[in-house]
């Protein structure tokens, strides 16, 4: 079944469309909330992890599309700046999906997106400022 | 069989001198004995990156015409305000300094995100750096204000002075309290959340020369990526502190005060540093080499993580109370697999002191010394050490009436 991570932003106008209802019962997908950031004066982010059947999944997709919904991958939302890391492993314990991996021969560290969820822990941790998120 | 610094010196003009780092002689002493490497290694090169607040830079400006008197007016660069309680155009600027309108932790906790750290890794980096000051006139320095774009390859000499750095040993902090505190160890989370240590351990150069028995005033080092020198000890030098039987300090103890060409220095290694909730700093590259002068000072140069052991300190109440007590003794083997045991709980561990980069500082000197760039110097005054019955004092407050 294939799974997508998304960062869904949707402007104000579409911030009371119940979106996650939509994609479950219209859609038959599964969804998993990894992080929202929704107010009725600004528009809206929402951190998701959707999977399903693929062509639910694109109709699904659509959908969002359709009605105004911007879709992006969630990779690149996090960049780690590797010119800036000094590998110090500051941020590490504060990593609450582990996904930042610290090989423990080099004592250096390497990102693994798939287990980020961008909650942006790391990020006030990094003395380099070497993470950036957009969201 | 004991060697004598020139000896090594000759060796190394010759390019023919044994130079291993502080890691690598660890493997050498396990397979061929004291005795054996002592003869063999000529050099052991030590290092360590990480935060050290207690660094700054000085600069001579050179005179604009009509001449400025910066002295006991005020001066910023890049915003940042400077020392300059000196003669017209020196000035000093510190690695904590803030711009005066930066927010700092009026909604906790701050950002702090360019200080006097910041400017110092721009000048290396050879960006311009906006320097503004008002003074108030006088008959041979009438200006009163001068605005301008400097560059560190046009000032006349640009040094950085570091008071205080390269700590044998350090707390690993802590947090037992039930909130998010944020400290100059990092963000420590409630309840044994994290714990954080800053060290270089096996790597740092004070660990591997515990009783500073090769390392003094006038020691030639790295610095910065440039070369450097030790010129006192540091501040808080406190050489009694308690030690384990091979003399590894069990908390920190001994510091060292280091100069150097800044215009030598890269961006590599001195880092603007954003402790968030804290404040600023800079992140400071040292390599010093060690002169494997006899067996004695070999052995200690030999030293492991698994043999250095550091306190644990919990920064929510004993550590700003400044309370004694530590919540446990771990070694720097067990930091580094990333897990230690506090009080029963399992706590994941980060350092502040970059161990990789650490690692790349001791076989860059390597090189420098093997290349026979980098000669060994012979301290015209050793450190105090253990038995100068020097300690690092609490301030004494008299109330003022």
């Amino acid at each position: 079944m294939p799974k997508k991570r998304l960062v869904l932003t949707f402007p104000q106008t579409v911030v009371e469309e119940p979106i996650t209802y939509r994609l479950i019962k219209d859609y038959d997908l599964v969804v998993n909330i990894l992080r929202a950031r929704i107010s009725r004066e600004e528009e809206g982010r929402l951190i998701m992890e959707i999977s399903g059947e693929k062509e639910a999944l694109d109709k699904g997709l659509n959908y969002l599309k359709k009605i105004g919904v911007a879709i992006q991958p969630l990779a690149k939302d996090v960049r780690w700046l590797e010119d800036r890391c000094t590998h110090c492993t500051v941020c590490v314990p504060l990593c609450p999906t582990e996904a930042i991996v610290v090989d423990r021969e080099r004592m250096e560290i390497s990102l693994d997106k798939d287990r980020c969820i961008v909650c942006g822990a790391c990020i006030p941790a990094c003395p380099y400022k070497a993470v950036e998120i957009l969201f | 069989m004991a060697k004598t610094l020139a000896e090594i010196n000759e060796k190394i003009k010759k390019g023919k001198a044994v130079v291993v780092t502080a890691e690598e002689i660890i493997d050498l002493v396990d397979e061929k004995g004291i005795k054996k490497a002592a003869q063999e290694v000529d050099v052991v090169t030590s290092a360590t990156f990480g935060p050290m607040c207690s660094s700054g830079i000085y600069l001579n400006t050179g005179h604009s015409k009509p001449k400025i008197k910066l002295g006991g007016g005020k001066t910023y660069l890049n915003e940042v305000p400077v020392y300059t309680g000196f003669a017209a155009v020196d000035i000093y600027l510190g690695a904590t300094a803030l711009p005066d309108d930066d927010p700092r932790n009026r909604v906790h906790p701050g950002e702090f995100r360019y200080g006097g750290g910041h400017v110092i890794e721009d000048l290396v980096a050879g960006k311009d750096v906006k320097l503004v000051a008002t003074a108030y006139g006088t008959d041979c320095y009438p200006r009163r204000s001068l605005e301008t774009w400097i560059n560190l390859k046009d000032v006349n000499e640009a040094v950085l002075f570091n008071p205080r750095n390269a700590y044998q040993n350090y707390n690993v902090a802590v947090n037992l309290s039930h909130k998010v505190i944020y400290t100059y160890m990092g963000i420590l989370q409630p309840n044994l959340g994290n714990a954080n240590y800053c060290s270089a351990g096996q790597l740092s150069p004070l660990l591997n020369d515990p009783y500073y028995k090769t390392i003094g005033v006038g020691t030639r080092i790295f610095l910065g990526g440039g070369v450097g020198y030790v010129v006192w000890q540091g501040t808080q030098h406190n050489p009694t502190a308690p030690r384990t039987e091979k003399g590894i300090p069990r908390s920190s103890a001994g510091t060292i005060a280091v100069l150097g060409d800044l215009k030598q220095m890269s961006p590599e290694w001195l880092k603007g540093t954003t402790m968030t909730g804290y404040g600023v700093t800079l992140s400071v590259g040292i390599g010093v080499p060690i002169p494997i002068l006899n067996e004695e000072i070999l052995s200690y140069a030999a030293v492991k993580d698994e043999e250095i052991l550091a306190q644990i300190v919990d920064y929510s109440d004993a550590y700003p109370k400044g309370k004694s007590g530590s919540l446990g003794e771990i070694s720097y083997t067990q930091l580094k697999s990333g897990k230690i045991a506090v009080q029963g709980k399992e706590v994941p561990t980060g350092s502040l002191s970059s161990y990789a980069k650490a690692r790349k500082i001791a076989s860059l000197l390597k090189d420098w010394i093997k290349k026979g760039e980098f000669l060994l110097t012979e301290p015209v005054e050793l450190l105090p050490s253990a038995e100068s019955g020097m300690t690092f004092k609490p301030l004494k407050e008299r109330p003022i009436r």
